[in-house]
């Protein structure tokens, strides 16, 4: 059974593939750019086709499998209308498949089911990763405006770090907040 | 009590109904809180109503009878207390083409019968070079887009898909597509035509409301069950956006309307060409001076009804290019998407 995935994020198409072929697959592509997609998506003759839902060219897809005839053989959305928690759970992921007719439904919802998880999981890994930056960037913000603090009042770094979390508890605002006006005013004024 | 509804929306000029409805408290005066969630495609819109993590959408007319009939994907009945727009589609091609057509026309190409002509003998002169014929873009298989594009090849005596490639893009990226080369023409709604031809990538071809007049173009839909539901909801939406096109009617409000419409969350293009398209002032390209089109986009109260006419329309329209079977049942589910009965409750 031949599966293509595509997604124009290289990184979770990976990701994806990795867990097909831990699940027995072995024939796999992976499609990561737009151009001549469709052309190459005819020559391929996948059986199951992944596809991230934002992806620009997913309607073209979904149009060239199920409304023109171009490709010869009969595809179709294998959910059909009795698997409504599965659809939910694949869309909201952000994932759909089009597969030929005629495959075992139980196979290919094993395949979704991957897909849908693994989708998750990176969505959460993102998530995480651009929490950690926005933390490291925070942490910057406040050690500028300390260092700001302690040359303008001549006040140590414990003094400053008290001022600015008073000034955050005084204002009902984090003390990120504070230390980012910190900085920018002391840009203004130099 | 205010009741949450999330609303699903393509970057198009014609989702200004809904956009006037929350930003100048027309659906809070009806008891709504709008979210207005802005979606990648067609496909993407479609199955996210479906599923439920939207609860309402600004919706191709055409798609709503094909979600409710099953074709192409998922049967899930839609239904549509109001419209959102008639028109606002038009057919461009690239500046190249363009001038091919120029050279190769006789007569005036404002006249879709001498455009049609003139493409057929550009892509014939095409493929008769050993090159490919021109690929056209739709915005989704079952759209007014793909009629419109139907209808101006059967002028022309050309088959799509036989003679001329078409492939389906969201409207947002058709412009783009134009101009780096990917496509050699598109039907897409305002304001992606008015971008294309401010950017030089393109000229518009034939306007859709030559090809087809008043144009059943987008509904605003929830999931048929839920209606069944919560009829007050949708009543209430529906009075919200007659509110809203009357606020819009007004010369006065249009450049605050476009103003809104341009934000980077909303449409994202300009605001001077999105008020352009409003007033119906409409840039052609090609060196050609912009022409008047008044009913370019209708969203005034008087284009909103989902009579049995529009229905009808539609269905004969589907029928005609294949996408629908000419069955009573078939018509009978199409017909119940539109419900002009829920619109009247709203008057």
């Amino acid at each position: 059974m031949r599966i293509v995935i595509v997604d124009e994020d290289a990184a979770r198409s990976a990701i994806i593939e990795s867990g097909l072929r831990e699940a027995g697959h072995d024939d796999i592509v992976r499609l990561s750019e737009t151009a001549a997609l469709l052309k190459r998506l005819e020559a391929l003759e996948p059986d199951v086709v992944l596809i991230d839902l934002e992806n620009p060219n997913r309607d073209s897809l979904e149009a060239m499998l199920t409304v023109s005839r171009t490709v010869r053989r009969p595809v179709a959305m294998f959910v059909d209308q009795s698997d409504a928690a599965m659809i939910a759970a694949a869309v909201d992921a952000g994932v759909s498949a089009y597969v030929v007719d005629g495959l075992r439904k139980e196979r290919v919802k094993a395949i979704l089911d991957m897909a849908v998880s693994r989708f998750n999981a990176y969505e959460r890994l993102r998530r995480e990763l651009d929490e950690a930056k926005d933390q490291l960037a925070e942490r910057k913000v406040i050690e500028r405006a300390k260092g700001i603090l302690m040359k303008a009042r001549s006040i140590t770094e414990d003094e400053a770090y008290a001022l600015l979390r008073r000034t955050a508890m005084n204002e009902n605002r984090r003390i990120a907040e504070v230390a980012h006006s910190v900085v920018m005013a002391a840009g203004l004024l130099r | 009590m205010t009741t949450r509804l999330r609303i699903g929306f393509l970057p198009l000029v014609d989702a200004a109904l809904l956009v006037v409805a929350r930003e100048e408290g027309f659906a809070e005066r009806q008891g709504l809180s709008l979210d207005l969630v802005r979606e990648a495609s067609w496909a993407n819109l479609r199955d996210r109503l479906s599923v439920g993590l939207i609860d309402a959408a600004q919706m191709l007319a055409p798609a709503a009878i094909a979600a409710t009939l099953g074709l192409g994907h998922l049967r899930v009945p839609m239904a549509g207390p109001a419209m959102l727009s008639l028109n606002g589609a038009s057919i461009t091609v690239s500046s190249a083409l363009y001038g091919e057509m120029n050279a190769a026309g006789q007569g005036d190409l404002a006249d879709p019968n001498v455009a049609a002509a003139a493409f057929a003998k550009v892509a014939a002169a095409r493929v008769a070079g050993g090159g490919a014929p021109p690929v056209l873009a739709t915005v989704f298989a079952y759209s007014t887009h793909t009629l419109l594009i139907r209808a101006f090849l059967r002028l022309a005596n050309l088959e799509p898909e036989t003679d001329i490639p078409l492939i389906v893009l969201p409207p947002q990226y058709t412009a783009a597509s134009l101009a780096n080369g990917q496509i050699d023409g598109f039907c897409a709604g305002a304001p992606w035509n008015a971008v294309a031809v401010a950017s030089g990538a393109g000229a518009i071809a034939a306007f859709g409301v030559d090809l087809m007049p008043d144009a059943p173009e987008k509904l605003l839909v929830m999931r048929a069950d839920d209606i069944e539901r919560r009829p007050e909801t949708a009543i209430a939406m529906t009075r919200a956006t007659l509110a809203a096109a009357d606020w819009a009617a007004k010369t006065e409000n249009r450049g605050r309307l476009a103003r809104h419409l341009a934000r980077a969350d909303t449409v994202d293009a300009s605001a001077a060409t999105i008020e352009a398209v409003l007033a119906g002032r409409i840039e052609v390209g090609g060196g050609r001076p912009p022409r008047s089109a008044p009913d370019y986009l209708r969203i005034d109260r008087a284009a909103l009804a989902p009579s049995a006419a529009v229905a009808n329309r539609l269905i004969e329209a589907m029928i005609a290019a294949g996408q629908l079977v000419d069955a009573v049942d078939a018509r009978a589910a199409a017909r119940r998407v539109f419900r002009d009965d829920l619109f009247a409750k709203a008057l």
